[in-house]
């Protein structure tokens, strides 16, 4: 076999493949985002509850996801958990550092949303009779998300576009199938472009959606 | 749990990493002064309005917006090489995050110039104030007090961004202890002694600049 013939260019079925690509990275988005919402909102509530006691504590611990690069939180946690005697795939791996990442950037959302809520409208919402779940539910939500809607999608986006750093660990995502793809083909340029259009897909949509969504809420 | 932790290659080793931290502030410096004054023509190209230029400056930020950091940073370093031009490690960082901070920085001053009423502007040019004295007095500072909070996170970002370069090759703090942890296989620990250094850097500017602002906005 001569040197020539183990490179081969880009061809069509190489879309296929960066789709199945794409698909893992939304996939481990998704999850991200979705769980690391959801835990997100929860710490966000602790931390407006609890104030300073939370601030020294959780609120301690959520920044040190903030402050350390994602890159060598991964790393980090991908050599701990042998250590601790479970054996984890890159997948899992990658998807707990993501959604504890997440929370942790939605947690400082979510107490800004709280804390957008004026005190009065609260303590009005007690004195008609409302419950504090009940005050939570139909008053703080729907007057938060409104307030911080367009800082919780440019986490989300955040997210989608970090997750590209589980390559790192070996899980073959979009940005790993690039690699994978510049290797065989030595077309650098063309597939790097090619990826930059499938990331540029998948979060430019969203990007515009809230921009809307935000423009629509401010009538009501 | 049968793993035994070994600190000592990583204190032995720490003079290294702390220079390996400066080399990244370095760059996450050098990176963020070029970035400012690249988004700053980037917002000013984007809101003049002309035709000819704008989408070049609109395609610059979606693209640095929207897509990773990470691919960017690979362009710079792959990509280029297919018009023949290949950068050095460093090059490659600083390119790849300067394009990155200038991205998102552009839109931050678009942000903080449309936060300046423009009746403000002609209550100074009919004041008797000129372009000059109008700029310096009455629109920067303003601008400045919207834009500094946001600068303080792009400059923590890059300062994060800046880790990347381990994977293209450059030896900053992340590529150090890649270099590092690779020679004597304690990953975990030289791993974990990087996320105390970034941590403490971060922290570092986030007080740095608070204590900027209050000499900056006293009033």
């Amino acid at each position: 076999m001569d040197a020539a013939s183990v490179f081969t260019g880009f061809q069509f079925s190489d879309l296929r493949f960066l789709a199945d690509a794409a698909g893992r990275t939304l996939l481990i988005s998704v999850l991200a985002i979705s769980i690391g919402t959801m835990l997100g909102c929860v710490f966000g509530w602790m931390l407006s509850v609890a104030r300073i006691a939370g601030d020294a504590t959780l609120g301690l611990l959520l920044d040190v996801f903030r402050s350390v690069p994602l890159i060598i939180q991964l790393i980090l946690f991908y050599n701990f958990f042998p250590i601790i005697g479970f054996n984890v795939s890159p997948f899992t791996a990658g998807t707990i550092v993501l959604v504890f990442y997440t929370s942790a950037l939605v947690a400082a959302v979510a107490r800004g949303g709280i804390d957008a809520v004026p005190l009065n409208t609260r303590r009005a919402a007690r004195s008609l009779g409302m419950t504090y779940w009940q005050d939570l539910r139909y008053i703080v939500w729907p007057i938060g998300l409104r307030a911080v809607l367009p800082s919780w999608a440019g986490v989300a986006l955040g997210v989608l576009k970090d997750s590209a750093l589980v390559s790192v660990l070996g899980y073959v995502e979009l940005l790993r199938a690039s690699q994978i793809l510049i290797t065989r083909t030595q077309e650098p340029f063309l597939i790097l472009a090619v990826v930059g259009a499938f990331y540029f897909a998948l979060s430019f949509p969203i990007s515009r959606i809230t921009a809307r969504l935000e423009r629509r809420w401010q009538y009501d | 749990m049968d793993y035994t932790f070994h600190w000592r290659p990583v204190f032995r080793k720490l003079p290294d990493l702390l220079q390996a931290g400066l080399v990244t502030m370095e760059v996450a410096i050098l990176a963020m002064l070029a970035g400012v004054v690249l988004g700053l023509i980037l917002a000013l190209v984007r809101m003049s309005g002309m035709r000819s230029i704008t989408w070049f400056a609109v395609g610059w930020i979606e693209l640095a917006r929207n897509t990773p950091a990470l691919l960017q940073l690979f362009f710079f370093g792959f990509g280029l090489g297919a018009f023949g031009i290949h950068l050095s490690p460093f090059l490659i960082v600083l390119c790849g995050l300067s394009f990155n901070n200038a991205g998102y920085l552009a839109e931050t001053f678009r942000g903080g110039f449309n936060a300046v009423p423009p009746t403000q502007v002609k209550a100074a040019r009919s004041l008797g104030m000129t372009a000059t004295q109008t700029y310096l007095r009455i629109i920067i500072p303003q601008v400045l007090r919207v834009v500094y909070h946001p600068m303080t996170n792009q400059m923590v970002w890059s300062v994060l961004m800046s880790s990347l370069a381990m994977l293209v090759g450059y030896r900053e703090l992340a590529g150090e202890t890649q270099f590092l942890a690779s020679k004597t296989y304690r990953i975990f620990e030289f791993f974990l002694a990087t996320a105390i250094i970034y941590y403490v850097i971060v922290k570092l500017i986030i007080g740095g600049s608070r204590l900027l602002s209050w000499r900056l906005f006293r009033y």
